[in-house]
């Protein structure tokens, strides 16, 4: 394989700069020791980072967040796992057009979303309610968690299975002494990837989300919206530390680019 | 009874998804398309009629075609520069080492994962408060006085393209790992220098890759609403961003409803027809 010239290396040094240049500045922003937005030109200082725990707002949110990105992810993934079997080991009528609508969120964009689910909402009496939040994201996070589950459950040996029932066991007793161990890691990447999106999630959000139920994201977007200050960056750069966290972890326990990009490998 | 059951598992496994997915997603979506339908009155809200008055009110003001007009020409363009930028990087990073090419993929792929609001926020924070983008601009000797990057369409173009870059990445790389390196190898054994290897081996190759991330960074860019919000402010609308005004702020949601499924309809033309042209044009290359 050819190496890359001086060319070729000067290209990836300016797109690597563009791509980690707003990150970066958000990060250094939030360590500011003065009361304005600046760089940090004469030490680094926390304080913005304990003006966070100040503003109730910010940390209910924060909260929030995180309660919704578990049940809905944990949801989705409850959900997707029986689909995702049905997917993998079953020829039936009906099997594509599942498969199609169960992936059919990623093609709506968030907007009409947000708009179709505060109508839906207001009409049922989910208006402004937490559980009406968990319905929303359980939808928009469904495709990745099947994603994740159905190449797991793909990739299953069968004979394991037969094995177990042959030797007597239920069915209810090997789904959950032989498959479900054997899918954990594609299903606990699903919920990690789900968790993510849920927690990222801003522009359907901010349609439903009530002044008590605001999520991080939606209340760090309307902040914004008014004023931009050290505040807004700090929150940004403690979402960004964690996010990194997160996927510290989701490399180690799925391989990042396949989790990204797909199994392409030949 | 043995096989009745087996016929029926697959049906009763995704049951509950079916469901779900019935009450949660196809009725709130065709409510929605019958809100479109409603007319909307300041002192009377909304009356429960069904006439295409909404369709035409957009399609007869200009006021809507500028902000239709402005969403597709910013997809377009950073859809074109995600080509550019893109494409290439994906190709840098298949030919590097080991470690390296790791490493610069977690880079150039993990902000996908880092939210969109964090992601505008950082350009905001270059384009205006510290202006480190014009500092730099200017020390460089590219432009003489600041330009206006808030509040303009080259900050969106900007922002976006970085927000939507990494799907080009991402698509390009998966098709370039489908590539057989023998053809390269043989075509460079035949004497062919490495500008025509790349034009006359790779880019044919690939093509299918810069087709359907394009799609993708399309499809994205003109539904995006967070990175038009924060940085195109009130006043520089796009279409989602329009569709969240007439909710929130005038409360005309019939209207709202209407652009909403137009943008729907629009993406969806233009997702399906690229789709079409890539499947004719490239058949070869998925058999």
């Amino acid at each position: 394989m050819s190496r890359n010239g001086p060319l070729a290396l000067l290209f990836h040094a300016l797109f690597i700069a563009f791509s980690v240049a707003p990150i970066a500045i958000v990060c250094a922003v939030a360590f500011t020791p003065e009361g304005y937005l600046s760089l940090p030109t004469r030490g680094l200082s926390l304080r913005w980072f304990r003006a966070i725990a100040d503003n109730p707002d910010f940390v209910d949110a924060f909260w929030t967040s995180l309660w919704l990105g578990a049940l809905s992810a944990t949801l989705a993934i409850a959900v997707s796992v029986p689909s995702a079997l049905a997917l993998a080991r079953y020829r039936f009528v009906g099997r594509e057009a599942l498969a199609a609508i169960l992936q059919s969120p990623l093609m709506i964009p968030q907007v009409v979303f947000g708009i179709a689910f505060l109508r839906f909402f207001t009409e049922t009496g989910l208006g402004g309610t937490f559980a009406g939040l968990v319905l929303g994201h359980v939808v928009i996070v469904m495709p990745f968690a099947l994603r994740l589950v159905l190449t797991a459950a793909t990739g299953l040996e069968r004979e394991i299975e037969h094995a177990a029932i042959s030797l007597g066991a239920s069915a209810w007793r090997t789904f959950r002494r032989v498959t479900l161990p054997m899918i954990l890691p594609g299903l606990a990447s699903g919920w990690v990837l789900a968790f993510i999106t849920s927690f990222d999630e801003v522009t359907m959000t901010v349609f439903i989300a009530s002044p008590r139920t605001t999520t991080l994201p939606v209340r760090l977007f309307l902040y914004i919206q008014d004023n931009i200050d050290p505040l807004v960056a700090a929150v940004s750069a403690a979402l960004i530390g964690l996010t990194v966290a997160a996927m510290v972890v989701l490399d180690r326990l799925y391989g990042l680019e396949r989790l990204l990009v797909g199994e392409g490998r030949r | 009874m043995k096989a009745t059951r087996s016929e029926l598992a697959p049906y009763l496994l995704s049951a509950p998804a079916v469901l779900l997915f019935a009450v949660m997603l196809a009725t709130p979506l065709a409510a929605t398309a019958l809100l479109s339908l409603h007319s909307f009155g300041m002192y009377k809200g909304i009356q429960d009629v069904y006439r295409l008055d909404n369709y035409r009110d957009i399609f007869s003001d200009s006021y809507f075609y500028e902000i239709f007009g402005r969403t597709f020409r910013l997809a377009l363009i950073v859809t074109g520069l995600a080509i550019v930028i893109g494409a290439p990087e994906a190709h840098i990073l298949n030919r590097m080492r080991k470690p390296w090419r790791g490493i610069f993929l977690l880079v150039v792929l993990g902000p996908l994962l880092i939210s969109v609001v964090s992601r505008t926020l950082g350009w905001a924070l270059l384009f205006g408060s510290t202006g480190l983008v014009n500092q730099g601009l200017q020390s460089l000797g590219l432009i003489a006085a600041p330009l206006q990057f808030m509040y303009s369409e080259t900050g969106m173009v900007i922002a976006l393209t970085h927000v939507l870059a990494p799907f080009m990445v991402i698509s390009v790389w998966a098709s370039l790992q489908r590539l057989d390196p023998q053809i390269e190898n043989a075509a460079v054994s035949l004497g062919a220098p490495g500008a025509t290897v790349l034009r006359r081996i790779v880019l044919p190759q690939v093509m299918p890759g810069v087709l359907s991330g394009s799609i993708i960074v399309f499809a994205l860019a003109a539904s995006a609403f967070a990175t038009p919000a924060i940085i195109g402010g009130r006043r520089l609308k796009v279409v989602s961003t329009l569709v969240y005004d007439e909710f929130l702020n005038t409360l005309n949601w019939p209207l709202g409803a209407a652009l909403a499924v137009l943008l729907v309809l629009a993406n969806v033309a233009i997702i399906v027809g690229c789709n079409r042209l890539v499947e004719r044009r490239y058949a070869e290359v998925f058999q």
